[in-house]
């Protein structure tokens, strides 16, 4: 079939020109002489060096990072064995849990926070790092689970049983033979999980108290005052590592896609 | 060996539960209790039952806000639903690898926090902002343009955001459709728009519900879009509900509103599982 | 008396309402190699995996070794079982793959590398060590997985339909290395499977089944000879069968009135005067005649002539019954549409009963 690769191209172009505009933007302002995000001035160095000198900043990207590693961390250890767990075992109400699930993947964000907040509240929790890490990991988990549970649903049943038959118990079955094929799934659970982390501005505003301030709630507050350029250098340098990753995972799915094509 | 069960089975099911209980349905529970409750003029909750929360919903301010909420999300998802359908097309035409490439670049934004992107926006699109400054010294204007703190830069903030949403399932289902198929169409004599109506359009249609879905009802709620690029002239239900609980402290009308999102996000996913819709796709990866 | 290893008493086994295994006694015998053969359903999968441990039985008991094992975990049992699909560890290399039982057992690492090795030398697949199941051939998979539960020495080996997942070459191939494996192992082996060829051409014994009960159990001469069902003739073999009455009984011979008012001759049977009876002959036991001199021979006309290289197989029509007769070589002396005589001997004539 005859494609119109020059109308194909144009529309690339043009959607990323708007995915990547106020990316650009800000990298661009990182690098600005001027203190006012507004016109472009000069070339300078002198944010990045700034940086490291804002501590506030440097707390709430240190804050960000932990809520990002302990909630990854944890959901996708929960996820991964609810995941086994829901597939293989039956026990009271196991469908309204299944249900339950869900919630958290299409309720609208800011539902979700302020149901934490209020139980929160009620049972005395102060807010803090402790209340915004559970407020992730909440809503991480049930994307791990459903991604563990599309490797699980495809592996085959027999296999557990051989691991059986040749003497492994249920634990060792788990560790030697079921979680290494889960792996794909686990994966793509956990940088869901970790996305969704970084990512979340709304959950985060309701469950957050005065000492785990993170990067955007940090940015947020600086808005309407005027955010800083050291900022822009701040996101520059978490862009270029993210972007970096990224990459790296990408050409490692490359040589993966490669070696199964040439097989 | 019975009791090496027991405890394998306690270590893979109390965690979900526990989870499922005491982080999902007690909050949600909770909101909706607290939804018949009275506040005090203090902020705190009176223990009495009262309807007056959901009658106060329907006062025209409030409507109001309900019907810019559903137009600001059925506008951000009928954009979406254009710019996605050319793009992931386009993708597919490439071959496996740049495919590969282009879907990465997609995620590459939505790994940064939305909140920076948004605040990267405003930077592009305010009075004397990037856009403005370009075109008034290209003589394209006289005058700046009135990029954002109106309708206009809420809607490219939405868009913008929820674009990836509505992306990702689509480009998943268009995946779907062999390559022989579109050939025969082709061969068949079937046109551009016809090949489209005919065999891409039914195809793709569980992603385009899917991401309508994933688009529409986040939409609803993504009060800091509203707050950046609105200005905070604009309200809709998210910027509502967050300052009932945190502004003027009135815990149970604000919980009255989550109970009505919750119940249009039911209604949409009981339209989506009518449809033939799968749960585990709108989490997938 | 050979020893008993494996023991099935008064088992049954119910999915639900439904009860797939009824009441079956069973005994196989150390060092045989028996075969649960049976259409689909019929429950001879279920059998298997109650003797591995994977199911349990809803009444009765399983013996292994004089052992009773009914509520022993699979782990615990020293059985193995060989699965259709093959069931090997994907992310596995083939070495860890057959060393997997050695290693729960605890078994050190350098004794574990010796005995796989001698593993993948008995079935040759010597510098097949370090791949992945997924890069080996469909039969060279069938017999890691049969190397990994052997290196276990099992009493009893279970195979589970191990070569239906074969093309029909590669099958014929592997019945002949599996029944030299079990030869020179020595171990039990109980196969699965709902063709009758490959039990007949590796069993010591074969044990029928149908809708969960025991139609019969003997050695493949026994069940092909003297199929004790009509439904055991049919299964095992073609079969032509004539109804029939027996309208005499003699000293050494029956007679039995069957259509046509044509009376044949059988061994003697313990059925009664008068009773209805099934009559089997297998269609390599027919012989078909231009003329027939006794008044004893059915008669009929020859529809069909199939010649497939071995055989000429002849489709004949006596009114509406169709006898099937089978012939070594290419068989030139028969056309079709030519009326022909059958014949058969006395021996051949197997009465099946009701």
């Amino acid at each position: 079939m005859k494609h119109n690769k020059f109308l194909d191209n144009i529309c690339l172009f043009l959607v990323f020109t708007f995915l990547f505009l106020p990316i650009l933007v800000i990298i661009l302002f990182s690098f600005n002489t001027s203190r006012l995000n507004i016109v472009f001035e000069g070339f300078t160095l002198d944010w990045y060096r700034e940086l490291f000198n804002n501590t506030s900043l440097l707390i709430a990207l240190k804050n960000t990072l932990i809520v990002a590693f302990v909630s990854t961390i944890v959901s996708t250890i929960i996820g991964t064995i609810s995941a086994y767990g829901l597939k293989k075992y039956n026990f009271p109400f196991k469908r309204v849990v299944n249900e339950l699930l869900y919630i958290p993947v299409v309720i609208p964000e800011i539902v979700l926070g302020i149901s934490l907040l209020c139980i929160y509240t009620l049972l005395k929790l102060e807010l803090g790092m402790f209340t915004l890490i559970l407020a992730h990991i909440s809503f991480s988990i049930p994307f791990v689970i459903i991604n563990v549970r599309s490797v699980l649903e495809n592996m085959d049943p027999n296999i557990e049983q051989a691991a059986n038959d040749l003497g492994a118990n249920k634990f060792k079955t788990f560790f030697y033979v079921v979680l290494p094929s889960l792996v794909p799934g686990i994966m793509s659970g956990a940088q869901l999980a970790f996305t969704l982390s970084l990512d979340d501005v709304v959950i985060s505003y309701f469950t957050a108290g005065p000492g785990s301030n993170t990067l955007p709630l940090q940015v947020y507050s600086m808005i309407k005052t005027g955010v800083t350029p050291d900022v822009n250098a701040l996101i520059s340098i978490m862009l270029l590592i993210i972007f970096a990753l990224l990459m790296i995972s990408a050409i490692v799915n490359l040589r993966k896609l490669k070696y199964e094509v040439t097989r | 060996m019975k009791f090496d069960n027991k405890i394998f089975k306690f270590i893979f099911i109390v965690p979900v539960i526990i989870y499922s209980v005491f982080l999902i349905a007690l909050p949600l529970l909770y909101i909706f209790w607290i939804s018949f409750l009275k506040n005090d003029s203090y902020g705190g909750i009176i223990n009495v039952f009262t309807l007056q929360n959901y009658i106060d919903i329907f006062a025209d301010v409030y409507i109001k806000i309900f019907l810019r909420s559903f137009l600001i999300a059925l506008g951000t998802t009928f954009i979406c639903i254009l710019i996605s359908y050319p793009f992931v097309l386009a993708v597919s035409h490439k071959n496996k690898k740049i495919q590969q490439i282009l879907m990465t670049l997609v995620m590459v934004p939505f790994l940064t926090n939305s909140l920076i992107r948004m605040y990267g926006f405003t930077v592009l699109l305010r009075k004397y902002g990037v856009i403005n400054q370009i075109l008034l010294n290209t003589s394209l204007i006289n005058e700046p343009l009135e990029l954002m703190y109106n309708t206009f830069g809420i809607m490219i903030g939405m868009v913008y955001t929820l674009l990836p949403f509505m992306i990702l399932p689509l480009y998943s289902s268009v995946l779907t459709i062999e390559k022989p198929i579109l050939e025969a169409a082709n061969d068949l004599g079937a046109s551009k728009w016809q090949t489209f109506k005919k065999i891409i359009l039914p195809q793709t249609l569980p992603g385009l519900f899917n991401g309508s879905l994933m688009v529409f009802t986040p939409a609803l709620g993504y009060f800091f879009i509203v707050d950046i690029l609105g200005g905070g002239k604009i309200m809709i239900l998210g910027n509502l509900i967050k300052n009932q609980f945190l502004t003027a402290r009135n815990w149970p009308f604000g919980a009255a509103i989550s109970v009505f999102l919750i119940l249009i996000t039911s209604i949409l996913i009981w339209g989506y599982k009518k449809i033939g819709g799968k749960m585990d796709d709108l989490g997938g990866m | 008396m050979k020893k008993v290893i494996v023991k099935l008493e008064n088992f049954s086994k119910n999915y639900g309402e439904k009860q797939v295994i009824k009441n079956i006694n069973l005994e196989v015998y150390e060092g045989e190699f028996l075969t649960l053969l049976g259409s689909s359903g019929c429950g001879k999968t279920t059998i298997l995996r109650s003797i591995s441990g994977m199911d349990k039985p809803t009444s009765g008991k399983v013996y292994i070794d004089s052992e009773d094992v009914t509520d022993l975990d699979p782990s615990k049992r020293k059985v193995n079982t060989i699965f259709q699909n093959y069931a090997l560890f994907p992310l596995m290399s083939i070495e860890d793959n057959i060393g997997f039982g050695l290693k729960m057992k605890k078994v050190p690492k350098k004794e574990i590398k010796k005995r796989v090795e001698a593993m993948i030398k008995l079935v040759h697949l010597e510098g097949y060590e370090k791949r992945k199941p997924k890069e080996l051939s469909g039969g060279e998979q069938q017999r890691v997985s049969i190397v990994r539960g052997l290196i276990n020495n099992p009493k009893v080996l279970l195979l589970d339909e191990p070569l239906s997942a074969l093309d029909l070459k590669l099958r014929k191939k592997m019945q002949i290395e599996l029944k030299q494996l079990q030869r020179k192992s020595g171990i039990t082996f109980i196969y699965v499977t709902h063709d009758q060829d490959e039990a007949l051409t590796m069993s010591d014994r074969i044990v029928i089944l149908k809708d969960g009960n025991i139609e019969q159990v003997g050695t493949p001469e026994e069940v092909y000879e003297q199929p004790k069902s009509l439904y055991v003739a049919d299964f095992i073999g073609e079969a032509n069968v004539f109804n029939g009455e027996i309208i005499e009984k003699n000293e050494k011979n029956d007679v039995v009135k069957i259509n046509n008012d044509v009376n044949i001759l059988i061994a003697s049977s313990n059925h009664n005067l008068g009773e209805k009876v099934k009559i089997v002959v297998r269609p390599e036991n027919i012989k078909l005649i231009k003329e027939s001199k006794t008044e004893k021979n059915l008669c009929g006309v020859i529809k069909e002539q199939i010649y497939d290289g071995a055989f000429t197989k002849f489709i004949i029509n006596i009114d509406k019954l169709v006898i099937k007769a089978l012939f070594i070589g290419n068989d030139k002396t028969f056309k079709v549409g030519d009326n022909v005589y059958l014949k058969w001997q006395v021996e051949d004539a197997i009465v099946v009963g009701k």
